[in-house]
Formats: structure tokens, C-alpha cells, sequence
């Protein structure tokens, strides 16, 4: 923890040393004394000692991402490809969700499971959708989430979904005791789930609770493992860590919408680059009646809500 | 009426511009309208398209009066779009089946639609333009899929169904975890 950078021996150095220079030799000794005391019998030696995602050289990363996708494929016996997109430049993401329009079908749920990788069992999900009292309009006391009738929507009532709002300002990166949650530059809050320690201070400091935490070993069957994945976003988690929704990077960096606005059957959910002028984004931004959820809080989120109509 | 040459257009199209759009799912049979919008095929009852095939001026003669109709009565009984003062000719063409006609007489074809939606609906529609009513698929940096104002509201009766929910979350207290694990 004193020392963040990592210190680069001089290139083969590493290689050379076939039995272990002392740098080595000290980090398998740390590894199995921590596994020893911890517990943590699963975690690799290489796990152990590798680092936070954003000190990492190129070969570094090649090298974990070919170890990452070499477990998964052995844990789901098929092929998971874990890709490293960076942010594209000019590039920050926004969303906008049309209250007038959602009919709290939960379809975007779902699709969001189905992409993201999340646990089956025990159930996680990203995106919680709540139904509200039109009478008293945006208002958390009159909030259900668990509603199930038979048709929805329901008479005189209003959803309002809600997941991370990549906040400007995010109070959870600035709680993170370990610099395991940042902001990327396209404005995607992620997080390094290798780097994470589990202590949940982000999700206490979340007000919108869109961060979630693997309290159990997740379950996924294999079959329902989306293979496309990125090292920041959906790649398939472990037990202690917490994950939230990332604008499903995995799909955002390669130009396509996340998985909510491709399923949602009502077209309520918009998303786009807010630097870009002729965006849908931006146009719903500049012609519409648009909120923040919890504004007063001022973590400037760049999830916005708005009436179409 | 021949529409051989148009269909052949619309089809031509559609082989042009196939490659371009290869991702998406639920494109198949898509069109380009003429102002260049890719949109889907509008949601037409199974074999019911063209309507040249039963309405091309000779099998029956053509009658503008408005009546209790014999054939599409389904549709009929099931007009919520301002019942009391619309009528089948006021959209559709009665001169050229296939088509859809403007309060101006101007024909449009079944993918353009929303030209004829929008004469009523001009601020839905210019929402739909700049990407706010409706819904797009695709890349939200390049080729983008429309959906039709048909494709989510059926044009006889355009209120949008109602639907039933997914599943509601797990409630905490429902949640088991199993020692050392889920599985």
C-alpha cells in the first residue's frame, strides 16, 4: 500500500532467474503464508501478486487476461474472450430514461443479467426497477420494487428504473479505501474486480444502491455465460467483490447500445455521447424536461430522466 | 397495377444495404425508406401483403363508401384510432392498394408510414427523427435501425398493449446462501 507503482526489474530479468531471485522467492513466501492465514485457498500465486488494472504494462495484462480467459474456459468449458477496450476519445457516455414511456417490464432487468454475467445464484441484479405513486411523483417513501401483477402498467402508477449513474462526482471511487473503483475518461465507473477487497464502503456510499455485492460463490451455468466480455465489465466475477452496472462497456466500446436500450420494448431508454451535438442524447437533453435523480446530492450523475411526452 | 418493378427496387435495396447492417438481430427483411432511413418491414398479417393480390380493380370494384365491411371486419370492430370519424380510405390508397396516401392525395409507401402518422402526430414525429420518441438498435456511433410507429403501435388501434412484467427481484430474506457456497 506504500508503494503503488510497481517497480519494473530491468527486461529478463525475470525470466532469467529460472529457481527465483528474491523478489520471487519473497512473493511465493507472502502468497502461501497469506493463503495460509486467509484462507483463500483458490487465489493463484499470480493472482495474489498482480496488480491494480491501471498499473499494468501491456504485457502484463496480455498475460492476465490469457490466465483470466484460461480459468474461465476451464470452469465453463467453453471459450470466454476478455477484452481490454480503452475509452475511445471525444467519447462521454450518457443516458436518458424516458419516465413517461417505461411501463416497468423488467425486460431491461433481465437482458442485463443475460449480458453482464451476474450471478444466477445467488441472484444479482444491476438495474431495480421502482413502481411509484403518480400522485406523489418521484418520491422514494412510495416506492415498490417487488410489484407483480398480471399486466403492467398498473393504473395511476409510474416506474422508474434505476442503475449506477456514472456519476461525475461518484462518492463510491472516493470512498474506495484501495483504488479498486475510478472513472474512466469516457465516463464509465468501473471496477477492478481482482483489486477489490470486498469491504462495501461504495455501496454505503451509494445513494442510488447500484452497487452489489457477491456474498456467495456466484453461480452461472455455463450455458448462460455471455462469452464477449471485458476485463473491466462483465467478465465473470468471484465471491467478495462488488459489481455494478457499467453501461455494458463490453458492447459501449465497440459501438453498440447496451444491452437495456437494444431490449427495452418501449423505447424509453436512449443512450449516446454527450460530446457529440447530433446525438440522441443530446437532443433529449436540449429539447426535453430532464432530471437528476437526487441532484441535491451533487454527484452529477450522467444518467438523466426525462419526460418524452 | 404492376408492382413487380417496385417490389424489385425495394428487394435491390435490401441486397445493397445488407452487408452494412450485419449485427442486428431482428432485422430481417428490413427496407430503406426514400429519405434513407433503414427501417424493418411493417408488421403485416401473414400473406396479407399486397393488397394488389385480392385488390387490383378487377376481382372486386372498388367502393368509397363507408360500410360495415365484409372482409378485414376484424379490423373494423377493432378500430380505436378515432373511430367516429375515420375510415380505411382515409389512409389507405383506393386508387393503388399498396400504398398509403397524405391528406394531400400524395402516395406513401407502407415503410413510410410515419409521413403519414406525422400529419396528426408532427411532434412525435419530429421526436422520432432526432432519435427521442420510438426506438433505435444498432451503434450508437453508426448504422442505426428504426423502428416504425407500427412496429410498437398497432395504426388501428395505436395504444401502446400492456405487458406482463418479468420476474421481481429475490427479496433479501429469501436469499439462501449455502456454506461455502451456492453451488
Amino acid at each position: 500500500m506504500t508503494d503503488p507503482k510497481p517497480i519494473h526489474p530491468p527486461a529478463g530479468a525475470v525470466e532469467s532467474s529460472a529457481c527465483g531471485g528474491r523478489r520471487e522467492f519473497l512473493g511465493t513466501a507472502v502468497a502461501t503464508v497469506a493463503m495460509a492465514l486467509t484462507g483463500c485457498g483458490k487465489l493463484s500465486k499470480e493472482e495474489f501478486l498482480q496488480h491494480n488494472f491501471r498499473e499494468l504494462s501491456k504485457d502484463e495484462l496480455q498475460t492476465i487476461i490469457a490466465r483470466l480467459e484460461r480459468e474461465y474456459e476451464e470452469k465453463y468449458h467453453k471459450a470466454v474472450k476478455v477484452g481490454n477496450e480503452p475509452a475511445m476519445p471525444g467519447v462521454i457516455f450518457g443516458y436518458a430514461l424516458d419516465l413517461s414511456r417505461c411501463i416497468g417490464c423488467r425486460r431491461c432487468v433481465h437482458a442485463c443479467v443475460k449480458e453482464n454475467n451476474q450471478s444466477r445464484d445467488p441472484q444479482i441484479q444491476w438495474i431495480r426497477v421502482l413502481e411509484m405513486d403518480k400522485e406523489e411523483g418521484v418520491n422514494i417513501q412510495h416506492a415498490e420494487q417487488y410489484y407483480n401483477p398480471e399486466e403492467v402498467p398498473r393504473e395511476s402508477h409510474f416506474y422508474m428504473p434505476v442503475q449506477c449513474q456514472q456519476c461525475k462526482r461518484p462518492p463510491c471511487v472516493k470512498v474506495c479505501p484501495v483504488g479498486a473503483t475510478w472513472k474512466e475518461k469516457d465516463g464509465i465507473v468501473v471496477v477492478d474486480y481482482n483489486w477489490c477487497i470486498g469491504c462495501r464502503y461504495c455501496m454505503a456510499a451509494c445513494p442510488y444502491g447500484a452497487r452489489h455485492f457477491n456474498w456467495g460463490e456466484p453461480h452461472l451455468e455455463s450455458a448462460d455465460v455471455n462469452p464477449a466480455t471485458h476485463y473491466l465489465g462483465n467478465r465473470p466475477r468471484a465471491k467478495g467483490v462488488v459489481e455494478k452496472c457499467t453501461f455494458c462497456v463490453q458492447r459501449t466500446r465497440n459501438g453498440l447500445y447496451p444491452a437495456c436500450v437494444e431490449i427495452c420494448p418501449t423505447g424509453s431508454r436512449k443512450f449516446g455521447n454527450l460530446l457529440d451535438a447530433k446525438s440522441e442524447i443530446r437532443q433529449v437533453l436540449e429539447t426535453k424536461r430532464v432530471f437528476k435523480f437526487k441532484e441535491d446530492l451533487n454527484t452529477q450523475p450522467t444518467f438523466f430522466y426525462f419526460y418524452g411526452v | 397495377m404492376n408492382t413487380r418493378p417496385i417490389r424489385f427496387a425495394g428487394l435491390a435495396l435490401l441486397l445493397l444495404t445488407a452487408p452494412a447492417f450485419a449485427s442486428p438481430p431482428e432485422q430481417k427483411g428490413s427496407s430503406v425508406t426514400p429519405e434513407g432511413i433503414e427501417v424493418p418491414k411493417p408488421p403485416f398479417t401473414e400473406g396479407i401483403f399486397p393488397c394488389t393480390s385480392c385488390h387490383d380493380g378487377k376481382q372486386m370494384k372498388v367502393d368509397t363508401r363507408r360500410r360495415e365491411l365484409g372482409m378485414h371486419s376484424e379490423i373494423q370492430e377493432q378500430l380505436h384510432h378515432g373511430p367516429a370519424t375515420r375510415w380505411c380510405l382515409d389512409c389507405h390508397d383506393a386508387s393503388s392498394r399498396d400504398y398509403l396516401h397524405l391528406a394531400s392525395g400524395e402516395k406513401v409507401s407502407f415503410n413510410a408510414s410515419y409521413l403519414l402518422c406525422g400529419q396528426c402526430h408532427g411532434d412525435k414525429l419530429r421526436d422520432w427523427r432526432m432519435g427521442i420518441h420510438g426506438k433505435r438498435t444498432g451503434s450508437w456511433n453508426g448504422a442505426k435501425q428504426y423502428l416504425l410507429c407500427v412496429n410498437c403501435h398497432n395504426p388501428h388501434s395505436p395504444h401502446f398493449a400492456p405487458l406482463k412484467p418479468m420476474p421481481p427481484p429475490t427479496r433479501p430474506e429469501d436469499i439462501k446462501l449455502t456454506k461455502g457456497g451456492a453451488q
